[in-house]
């Protein structure tokens, strides 16, 4: 299965990643309407220090476990995508408490979200790829289990 | 064909159905119910008060999961014996059910202690099922006064879900604290503050001596008036179907790492266990969710002859007060007991750090719980600290503190 994957020694730091995903989940057709002055809350994060960068999002884990603990059975894997049914959701955080790649974050409601590849979303396919300018982050298949 | 019965409908049993049907798309699964729900989130009663979800988002399964999952569920019904001989299962109407592997997920039941008078207490109830809730609901309006016993989680959970509804709620205690069996005195006292903040009352260090109808008689001298009694002191969990036939139990069923029982052909999961807490090498009791379902799960893949382990678990725990978080895990070690503890602090959030050995044992956290799961894991996966760069975790939870190819590996291939 694709899944996405941030090669490190490319990745700039630049949070472009953050922006294109906040975009491509917001719904809206401008990418200045839907971002414009205010607090962004991506799927996508970029962690590190001075030396070294990197992207994080969903690994759409062989065996997720943060399905196996949501506490409001809002957390399911449909055809190899890991998705949140935001609806059951109510924002215990138990998926951030077991999640090992720190990967699940609450959206501005506290509603919790998480990369879902941009499969349900107008793009159709990850806009932190289409957006990173250093083509360090890339949709790929790697050897699969 | 082979017969799988599954004692009980929680989400222990929702994971040993799936279980089985990864290995076993054809053997029966008839599920016993006691409760008349199809599975259910037990902790969302509490925002079930507080309107923050409803009776159908708070189904565990889609509404066609069972008939999906090929299974009957015999709802109003209760296991009373197993018959291990004879392989089968006495039902309360007398009926008979022959099994081929059996999985007990009884869940627990509530503790009410012994307190002199409780009878003269006319409203009264326990807050672990949907039908207590439902209860609990038709009997509070704006002028209730609540009293509720026990400041665990349930107890703590049922406060902040009344809230709203009734006039005035007190939460007693006799430990000296909030939360105790997974905060330590600081972080308690944080999580106190803020719960009264947000106008819950405490008597904590204190329980009551006597009842008397609508008033409690503490046994510090005070008294409390109260229109509704709410008693969450503790659980126990349902053992007795395995103790009555001399399986092995103390405080849970024992399990495996399989989740076999002593019992051959009889399996357990979830609150009704007693399996190895990886965080301390003990035995314990660990009534959460996360580990009910994974039981579960791990019981019917070796039930349906599969073959899966679980030996990861530990005690943990994500909780929200009015908007306070909370995130919990692993064990906490005290100086005599070869533990140390690291903190760091800043406004109004806590982070602490339980290490022994050079591994991180438990944690704490209030108020800052980005990425917390990034601690989890390190005891889950027992990761020794020196191959971290752990005073950078300690700030903040970051995968830039794993040696580059311990983090390439965790994000450059499937996992
Ligand atoms: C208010 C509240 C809040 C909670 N919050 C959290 C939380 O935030 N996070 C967390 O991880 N956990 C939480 N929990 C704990 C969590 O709900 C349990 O760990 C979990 O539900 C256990 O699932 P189970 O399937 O083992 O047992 P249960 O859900 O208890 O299911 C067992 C079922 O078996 C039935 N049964 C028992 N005996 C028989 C019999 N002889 N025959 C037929 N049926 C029988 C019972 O009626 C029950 O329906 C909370 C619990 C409560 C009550």
């Amino acid at each position: 299965m694709k899944r996405v994957y941030v090669n490190e020694q490319w990745c700039l730091g630049c949070h472009l990643c953050e922006y294109y995903c906040a975009f491509a989940n917001s719904g809206m057709k401008y990418m200045a309407t839907a971002l414009k002055g205010k607090p962004i809350y991506p799927r996508i994060h970029i962690e590190g220090d001075e030396k070294i960068t990197f992207a994080v999002s969903c690994r759409h884990c062989t065996d997720p476990i943060c399905v196996k603990s949501c506490i409001a059975g809002a957390i399911s894997k449909i055809d190899g995508v890991v998705r949140m049914d935001q609806n059951k959701c109510v924002g215990c955080l138990t998926c951030v408490l077991v999640c090992p790649y720190g990967a699940l974050s609450p959206n501005e409601k506290g509603v919790m979200q998480k990369c879902e590849l941009c499969l349900m979303n107008s793009f159709g396919a990850p806009a932190c790829v289409k957006g990173c300018p250093n083509r360090a982050i890339v949709y790929e298949e790697r050897g699969d289990a | 064909m082979k017969r799988y019965v599954i004692i009980g409908n929680g989400v222990a049993a929702v994971g040993c159905i799936e279980g089985i049907r990864k290995i076993d798309a054809d053997g029966t699964i008839t599920v016993i119910s006691e409760e008349k729900y199809a599975a259910y989130c037990r902790p969302l009663i509490s925002y079930y008060l507080e309107n923050k979800t409803d009776l159908k988002r708070m189904g565990y399964r889609s509404e066609d999961f069972y008939q999906n999952m090929k299974c009957d569920v015999l709802y109003g019904r209760k296991a009373i014996r197993i018959d291990h001989n004879g392989k089968k299962i006495i039902l309360d109407d007398g009926s008979a059910l022959a099994y081929d592997a059996v999985c007990v997920a009884t869940g627990s039941a509530p503790f009410v202690p012994p307190f002199e008078g409780l009878e003269t207490v006319e409203k009264k109830f326990s807050f672990m099922t949907l039908d207590d809730m439902f209860a609990l609901e038709a009997s509070v309006d704006q002028n209730t006064n609540v009293l509720i016993a026990g400041a665990g989680l349930i107890g703590l959970k049922c406060a902040e879900g009344l809230r709203d509804r009734v006039a005035g709620i007190t939460v007693f205690d006799i430990a000296d604290r909030v939360l105790s069996s997974i905060l330590d005195t600081e972080c308690a006292a944080v999580m106190q503050k803020h719960l009264e903040e947000n106008g819950i009352r405490f008597m904590l260090g204190d329980t009551v001596s006597r009842f008397e109808k609508t008033r409690a008689y503490m046994k510090s001298g005070k008294t409390v008036d109260f229109d509704v009694l709410v008693l969450a002191v503790g659980v126990r969990a349902n053992t007795a179907l395995v103790k009555d036939i001399g399986g092995e139990v103390n405080r849970g069923i024992i399990v495996n790492n399989r989740m076999e029982t002593s019992i051959p052909g009889i399996y357990a999961a979830g609150d009704c266990t007693e399996g190895e807490d990886i965080s301390c090498a003990e035995k314990r009791v660990l009534a959460i969710m996360p580990n009910a379902y994974i039981q579960g799960h791990t019981a019917g893949v070796n039930m349906a002859g599969g073959s899966e382990v679980f030996d990861k678990a530990i005690p943990m725990n994500s909780i929200g007060f009015f908007g306070l978080h909370a995130m919990t895990a692993g064990s906490y070690y005290r100086e005599d007991q070869g533990g140390e503890c690291h903190e760091e602090k800043t406004d109004g959030r806590l982070k602490r750090f339980y290490t022994r050995d050079g591994y991180l044992t438990g944690f704490i956290l209030i108020g800052d719980t980005e990425r917390a799961g990034i601690y989890t894991s390190l005891i889950r996966e027992k990761t020794p600290l020196e191959t971290v760069d752990f005073n950078l975790l300690k700030k903040i939870a970051t995968s830039a503190a794993f040696m580059p190819e311990v983090r390439r590996k965790k994000f450059g291939g499937a996992v």
